[in-house]
């Protein structure tokens, strides 16, 4: 199936990503945990930074009016950690997922654009990443060099590129083909040229939808590294307060607050940037949803219904 | 005879990469900082006896490889070595032996305590694939038969919900309720110190063990198999030869058995082998969170107590299954579908 890009200026894609429903409710999400992130210093009731005295009741303390979330294993406040954790959080998800896209298109570019001996080696080292399963990979990368923010960040990023390389890499094909390549081809366009007038912008909108996806991803991963124990301890990631919370005795203290509240969060942002990429998906990257079966006892042969994909590649074409 | 081609050409990949990954196995180890091995050599407390001595225990008195007397590459040796007396190729041969070095924790040989705990992995990945494939499949056809619809909507957000929960932290969400609420052991393979009159009432004490890891796991991937399932259907549904069967008077579920679940099979067996890698991430957390003695707990085990020869022998068993598992599905894709080898 040929991808077709309808929306062309910023101004119609807006209007038709307003109509989908999981795509603003996934860009609510993602804005919300945003703020969350920018503003944590205004938001948050206590300063996680903070030295704190605490006695014995102070650990684990149960939600309450001073501390709306309880207290963690070191008494301090969930709340205030929760919100300042959104920020190492989205940090690792953006500049992973920055450099997973950077390597993915690149490789899906040249690979598509160039084709041949090329096209051939880098999709086999595309498809060796592929079968290399990605976490352990990573947690052994992490773990022989210092658990830092960057290395995770690095990590994650140079694991992360090889799905958005094969979508680049097909849509790259199917754009090369076109007509006006071609053409500019004809009249002495060189390489470079063409793929920064002609290849990238048609290319760009899928891989600005697959980015979002890989966020969810990276952020995903930066969580399960930190609760396996493989960050900085001093940086503050949800994943890192699962990890106190778990093997410092929240389990056996019932502390439901410390183990539910990061959690939340992971589960917020990422299902935010899934919905948000589906929702982008749609638009660019339309595809069938209606079917023999669901027009009932019609036989209808082209199925087409009020968003059908057929009826809309009917209308542009 | 083309056949034979395409399965030599998949068996020859597969061996590629098993020496692809066997030489990052060897090379990360050495290029990375980290190894206490090697860190400690830099103690200046150590006697040049004592130095020595490690070295030579850990074969690191010998040159890395040929031309190469350490990774340094501003120091280079001797090319003029034999080959067999270097580091690499020492490695190479203990691989082929079977053996994975001496873990620097328990001193016992690493190949000996990832078999034991291969099998505890395989049996929990198992349980929790059947289960989350079968039920991932099931949900994915009617999903898709019922597509724009509050049922199909339903299951695409739950699906797409699942798919957003980190893996352990719904173990955890499990452990908890499971062990508070209803009463099910808290970690491990049996109930430690159980006196077990026969077989069969040790394998319902490790059954008992067994349901919340197993859980966790079918929770996490029924999400996933059910979305490919759904989308996969959808495509054969708008099908000409859906509509052919639909004008012979066949009913909807005789079409979905006999026509859309044969045809959509296909491409779920290459889905379920490229989601392999997916699966050993999750077995790594649910094992870690419900102390499950498998692989991806002794990776857990490995970090925190710096074992790093028990970590790489776990990666490279890791990969290497994961690679073998994906050349027999390739292998079944094959044979289910012979258009695959003609092409």
């Amino acid at each position: 199936m040929t991808v077709q890009i309808k929306v062309t200026s910023i101004g119609g894609f807006w209007e038709t990503f307003r109509h989908s429903g999981i795509g603003v409710v996934g860009l609510i999400m993602v804005v919300i945990a945003m703020g969350l992130a920018v503003f944590a210093p205004w938001i948050a009731p206590y300063n996680p930074k903070t030295p704190v005295r605490v006695s014995i009741e102070d650990i684990y303390a149960r939600p309450s009016s001073e501390h709306w979330l309880g207290t963690d294993d070191a008494g301090k406040d969930v709340l205030s950690n929760f919100i300042f954790g959104a920020r190492v959080s989205l940090t690792v998800g953006f500049f992973a997922s920055f450099i997973s896209i950077v390597i993915g298109g690149m490789i899906g570019i040249v690979a598509g654009f160039y084709g041949g001996k090329i096209e051939n080696l880098l999709m086999r080292l595309t498809d060796i990443m592929l079968v290399i399963p990605d976490l352990p990979l990573a947690v052994v990368l992490v773990a022989l060099t210092k658990p830092s923010l960057l290395n995770i960040i690095f990590v994650i990023g140079i694991l992360g590129w090889t799905g958005t390389a094969r979508l680049v890499r097909s849509q790259t094909l199917s754009v090369k083909e076109r007509k006006f390549v071609l053409r500019a081809r004809a009249i002495g366009a060189g390489n470079l040229y063409i793929i920064r007038r002609h290849i990238l912008p048609l290319v760009l909108p899928l891989m600005v939808a697959n980015t979002v996806l890989v966020i969810s991803l990276a952020i995903l991963n930066e969580s399960t590294l930190s609760f396996l124990g493989l960050s900085d301890p001093t940086t503050l990631s949800w994943g890192q307060m699962l990890n106190f919370a778990f093997t410092r005795g929240g389990m056996s203290a019932g502390a439901w607050w410390a183990l539910v509240t990061p959690g939340f969060g992971i589960v917020w942002v990422v299902l935010g940037c899934t919905l948000l990429g589906h929702g982008l998906e749609q638009i660019l990257n339309p595809r069938l949803e209606a079917h023999h079966l669901s027009v009932g006892a019609e036989m209808v042969a082209r199925p087409t219904g009020p968003d059908g994909g057929w009826a809309r590649e009917g209308e542009s074409t | 005879m083309r056949g034979h081609r395409y399965l030599l050409n998949k068996i020859g990949w597969a061996f590629f990469t098993i020496v692809f990954v066997i030489l990052l196995n060897f090379f990360l180890f050495r290029v990375l900082p980290g190894d206490p091995a090697r860190a400690g050599l830099r103690d200046p407390r150590l006697t040049v006896e004592a130095i020595e001595a490690i070295r030579a225990r850990f074969g690191l008195d010998k040159p890395v490889i040929n031309c190469f007397e350490t990774l340094n590459p501003l120091r280079l040796g001797s090319c003029r070595v034999n080959p067999l007396q270097t580091q690499f190729f020492i490695y190479v041969g203990n691989l082929l032996r079977g053996e994975l070095g001496i873990s620097y924790h328990t001193n016992r040989p690493v190949a000996h305590m990832l078999v034991e705990r291969l099998w505890n992995t395989v049996l929990l990945v198992g349980a929790g694939q059947v289960l989350s494939i079968f039920i991932g499949i099931t949900l994915g056809i009617i999903a898709a038969w019922k597509a724009r619809t509050t049922i199909d909507y339903t299951a695409l957000v739950g699906s797409l919900m699942a798919w957003s929960l980190p893996t352990f932290w719904l173990g955890i969400i499990l452990l908890f309720i499971g062990s508070r609420q209803l009463g099910l052991p808290i970690a491990g393979k049996v109930t430690p110190g159980g006196n077990f009159a026969n077989m069969w009432e040790e394998w319902l004490d490790i059954g008992r063990h067994l349901i919340l890891p197993t859980l966790t796991f079918t929770i996490v991937f029924v999400g996933e198999y059910m979305l490919i399932m759904r989308s996969t259907v959808l495509d054969v549904l708008s099908e000409d030869y859906i509509l052919t069967a639909k004008a012979k008077g066949l009913s909807t579920f005789q079409i979905l058995k006999d026509h859309a679940l044969r045809n959509s099979m296909l491409p779920m067996v290459t889905i379920i082998a490229l989601n392999l890698g997916f699966t050993v991430a999750g077995a790594i957390q649910i094992e870690t969170v419900f102390s499950w003695p498998g692989l991806g707990q002794s990776i857990f085990e490995a970090v925190g107590r710096r074992d790093y020869p028990m970590l790489q022998g776990a990666f490279l068993l890791i990969a290497v299954s994961v690679i073998l598992a994906n050349l027999i599905a390739d292998l079944l894709y094959s044979y289910l579908d012979p258009r695959v080898r003609a092409s």
